[in-house]
């Protein structure tokens, strides 16, 4: 008789252990697709599915721990699941079941490598982001980033006979193994002198604020590295289009969140009480991310690459909140840091659900069209009504319109800036309006952006005729896609449930929650006190009802025909696709707007050209003037030092006879 | 009492001998004389240290210098003069650098090297201590021919009197090393010999020589 786990820490190992099993069984049969796509995707999808209920029903539990007797002699494994932990693992469980489901559909023949091969490092990778979460000492949690950080990066090179794929999985492996550094030292700063590298003696020892400050500007860079806040954001845009779609999603949905917990572990849990100010940097970087990246959202022509940049604006919406939270923790107003915190993680979860929704659904596009770029696509709602109907519901939600959950997790960060004026300091009660300014602006201009996305891709004509034979996605793609849309309304429609969850884990950090924040089923009201309320529920229903009446008032007083009629050419009457708004066209004004920010190389034709060409790309100024005088610099070096490389034995043992002379001449 | 200071000056003179040996080696063309030398040079040692076991007592320096006499008078000359007719390069000569700026530069080398030795000569007690400027002069010579030579087989040659003026000043430094490391060595040396025999012949059939500049082409084109 197999006993259930009873403790959510079992159950997440359990599910954790099997991914491990699935992967391995990927390899009995590599390359048969039918085998892994038909039968380990969906069974993975099951364990994520368990995961989820498993975890979110430890949001509650006490913490539990668990050391686990693997690894180096005398440096056993240490587990614990507590609150933060679950809540991440809910995320973790919830995504993977649409994106596994999606990737059994998704994964075929002559990919690269092998489905075998890509099955197992996609469950490493599941696997060792679950063990991230449910690390509780330093040594356990760098071996499964470190895992996390190359089972993806062979998943980012599975195409890795194109040079390009090859130069951005460098590019990934580059900052990720930055980072990781920066997280190593951060935790060798955290042990404070004690030498025990558990989370328990880390929370124990008492740093002096000068150490305790090194010790978070350390882990903000180590793990901004992986969330990709600017500046070390460049190999989100180069690592995501190279990545096959469900791992893209995986990373941008799940691997990014994994950073933010490792933020809110060290500030919060392991730091124990963060001064106010280091919340301005974090608040800092996060609304420069998020502005940084919806304005380069707005101009890109690569789907994938303007969802990757879409990314980095999202993370550092949750910095945003997540420095919101330890500004107001700092002084002491436990609600209000709570309501920001709550913010932060509804962020998280939304953009698990709707990041991860659009990746997949550009990956179906992907697949049936074998186009990436927008000036190419067009018109594909006929072609593929499931992918582009379930597209809207995750375009419509990260453009932040109500009732979808974007506006949830928007609204609350809204209102939790709006307090910002009870600050007791000057300057920061003046400065934090101004940041929510910025999240407003952002949020605008995601809306922009994903007009424009969704706008190019499925609206419209088709730009070229090779796109009238695409085809629709596939039984388990949908199944997927419509799991994650599914999610999107849920978060949107339910959200006092989520946060009654969520208020639990900002009690378990913070200490303070949110003041009964369940008291009515169907009503946010997160600050009674200040009367602002959103009910989701009562706004679709009164949208829908908007809907009917006009289109039942529309139908009454016009005719009751519906006909379909070319649209007005303006007298022209020879119009073609080509002739539609450009993915080009609908970023010009933001182009036009902040040119300062972009490094734009344009040809211009002239008039008088009898073979007008138009070519302009737009360039990350960081990338020009941050990098590569770096890259450039290192390799200067490298050319110097290749003059010692001479090829001959002689000049070698040269080398070392000198080395000996000078050796003993100095000890002479 | 004569024959103490006697053994003592034989030992010297061995050692005189070994350091003749060194220039020898560094003057010389041919690969087969080259090997000679180095059996010499081998054979020397072996009476150096079998005097020095006699003189002081020390018994396991006679398993020393039968090891010496085995491995470095007998087996390792054989083993090469076998590899050198395999190899059929038993005429073959190599153009030196100028010998005589070779010449001057070693002898630059041996004062420097006695220069060396002064301190740890007065630290050690051992009957012998004089002579382990010798040893490191040997040392640095065997480096310098390995430097001035092209082919495959001089090297190994200069490697192995290398090895002889490292056995040499443990011994007159400290009556030899601990007999583990001492076997260590050995084996070592005997080990690197056989690979580097193997080596020989995958060299000779990829450029059809033994000449090593040939491997210059193995260097990474800028």
């Amino acid at each position: 008789m197999l006993t259930l786990p009873t403790t959510p820490l079992d159950g997440c190992l359990t599910v954790i252990a099997a991914w491990g099993v699935i992967g391995l069984a990927g390899l009995l049969r590599p390359h048969s697709v039918r085998f892994v796509g038909r039968v380990l995707f969906p069974l993975s999808a099951v364990c994520g599915l368990a995961l989820a209920v498993v975890a979110a029903r430890g949001i509650g539990a006490p913490a539990t721990h668990a050391v686990l007797l693997i690894g180096l002699p005398d440096l056993p494994l240490h587990l614990r699941s507590d609150a933060l932990a679950c809540l991440f693992l809910t995320m973790l469980g919830a995504a993977t079941t649409g994106i596994s489901l999606f990737a059994g559909g998704y994964f075929r023949q002559g990919h690269g490598a092998a489905p075998g091969l890509l099955c197992l490092q996609y469950h490493i990778f599941l696997a060792s982001m679950g063990c991230v979460l449910l690390a509780d000492d330093a040594y356990a949690f760098m071996v499964a980033w470190e895992s996390m950080a190359l089972s993806s990066y062979f998943l980012v090179t599975t195409q890795h006979r194109l040079a390009e794929i090859r130069r951005a999985g460098f590019i990934y492996l580059l900052i990720a193994h930055l980072g990781a550094l920066a997280i190593l030292l951060s935790f060798g700063v955290l042990q404070g002198g004690s030498w025990q590298f558990t989370f328990d003696s880390m929370r124990a020892a008492h740093l002096s604020p000068p150490w305790a400050t090194a010790a978070f500007l350390l882990a903000l860079l180590g793990f901004g590295a992986k969330a990709g806040l600017v500046p070390l954001h460049v190999w989100l845009p180069e690592a995501h289009p190279a990545a096959p779609s469900p791992v893209s999603a995986l990373m941008s949905g799940v691997m990014l969140k994994t950073a933010v917990y490792g933020v809110l572990r060290v500030s919060f849990d392991l730091l124990g009480a963060p001064p106010w100010w280091w919340g301005l940097v974090a608040l800092g970087v996060g609304l420069g991310s998020a502005f940084y990246g919806v304005i380069f959202t707005a101009v890109q022509t690569d789907m994938k690459r303007l969802l990757a940049w879409s990314s980095i604006e999202n993370i550092g919406i949750v910095f945003a909140g997540l420095g919101l939270a330890i500004i107001f923790h700092g002084f002491g107003m436990g609600a209000l840091a709570a309501l920001a915190l709550i913010a932060s993680l509804y962020h998280c979860l939304n953009h698990a659900c709707m990041k991860s929704l659009l990746f997949l659904g550009t990956g179906a596009v992907l697949h049936a069209t074998g186009e990436r770029n927008l000036g190419k696509l067009g018109g594909l709602i006929h072609r593929m009504p499931w992918v582009a109907w379930l597209t809207l519901i995750g375009a419509l939600a990260i453009a932040g319109l109500p009732p979808l959950n974007g506006f949830v997790s928007e609204w609350l960060l809204l209102q939790a800036f709006l307090f910002a004026g009870d600050v007791p300091r000057a300057f920061v009660d003046m400065l934090l309006p101004i940041g929510a300014a910025i999240v407003a602006l952002c949020t605008a201009l995601a809306g922009y952006a994903m007009v424009k996305f969704y706008g190019v891709i499925f609206l419209g004509q088709p730009r070229e005729p090779t796109l009238a034979g695409a085809q629709d996605a596939g039984m388990l793609e949908r199944l997927g896609l419509v799991w994650l849309a599914a999610g999107c309304v849920a978060l949107g429609l339910f959200p006092v449930q989520v946060i009654g969850q969520l208020n639990v884990v900002t009690h378990s950090l913070l200490g303070a929650a949110l003041a009964d924040p369940t008291a009515h089923w169907w009503l946010l009201a997160p600050a009674v006190a200040r009367g602002a309320a959103y009910g989701p529920l009562v706004f679709l229903l009164v949208s829908a009802v908007v809907i009917v009446l006009t289109l039942l008032a529309v139908r009454m007083f016009y005719h009751r025909r519906v006909r379909r009629a070319p649209p007005w050419d303006c007298g022209f009457a020879r119009l073609d696709a080509r002739m539609q708004d450009s993915a080009e066209g609908f970023g010009q004004p933001i182009r036009h707007i902040f040119q300062p920010f972009f490094l734009i190389d344009r040809e211009l034709p002239t008039a008088f050209d009898s073979k007008p060409r138009y070519r302009m790309s737009v360039a990350d100024r960081i990338w020009r003037f941050g990098y590569e005088p770096v890259g450039q610099a290192v390799r200067r070096m490298a050319e110097l030092v290749t003059v010692l490389q001479q090829g001959r034995i002689s000049t070698y043992l040269l080398y070392s006879f000198v080395t000996l002379l000078v050796l003993l001449a100095l000890v002479l | 009492m004569v024959h103490v200071p006697l053994l003592l000056q034989l030992v010297n003179t061995c050692a005189a001998g070994l350091l003749l040996l060194s220039f020898a080696m560094l003057s010389q063309r041919r690969v087969v004389t080259l090997v000679y030398l180095l059996a010499t040079q081998g054979a020397l040692l072996c009476l150096a240290t079998l005097l020095l076991a006699w003189r002081t007592h020390q018994h396991h320096l006679y398993i020393s210098a039968a090891l010496t006499l085995g491995l470095k008078v007998m087996f390792l000359p054989w083993l090469l003069h076998r590899l050198i007719r395999r190899l059929d390069v038993y005429w073959d000569t190599e153009p030196l650098l100028n010998t005589s700026v070779t010449m001057l530069l070693g002898l630059v080398i041996v004062v420097f090297a006695f220069g060396l030795a002064q301190p740890i000569a007065a630290l050690s007690s051992t009957a012998a201590r004089s002579t382990i400027g010798i040893a490191i002069a040997v040392i640095l010579l065997a480096f310098m021919m390995m430097i001035t030579r092209r082919k495959a087989m001089s090297q190994v040659i200069g490697f192995l009197s290398m090895e002889n003026g490292l056995f040499f000043g443990a011994m007159s430094a400290t009556y030899g090393m601990p007999m583990v490391v001492e076997l260590g060595v050995a084996l070592d040396v005997l080990v690197a010999m056989l690979v580097l025999g193997v080596f020989f012949f995958q060299i000779r059939e990829q450029f059809d020589s033994l000449d090593l500049h040939h491997l210059e082409s193995l260097k990474e084109k800028p």
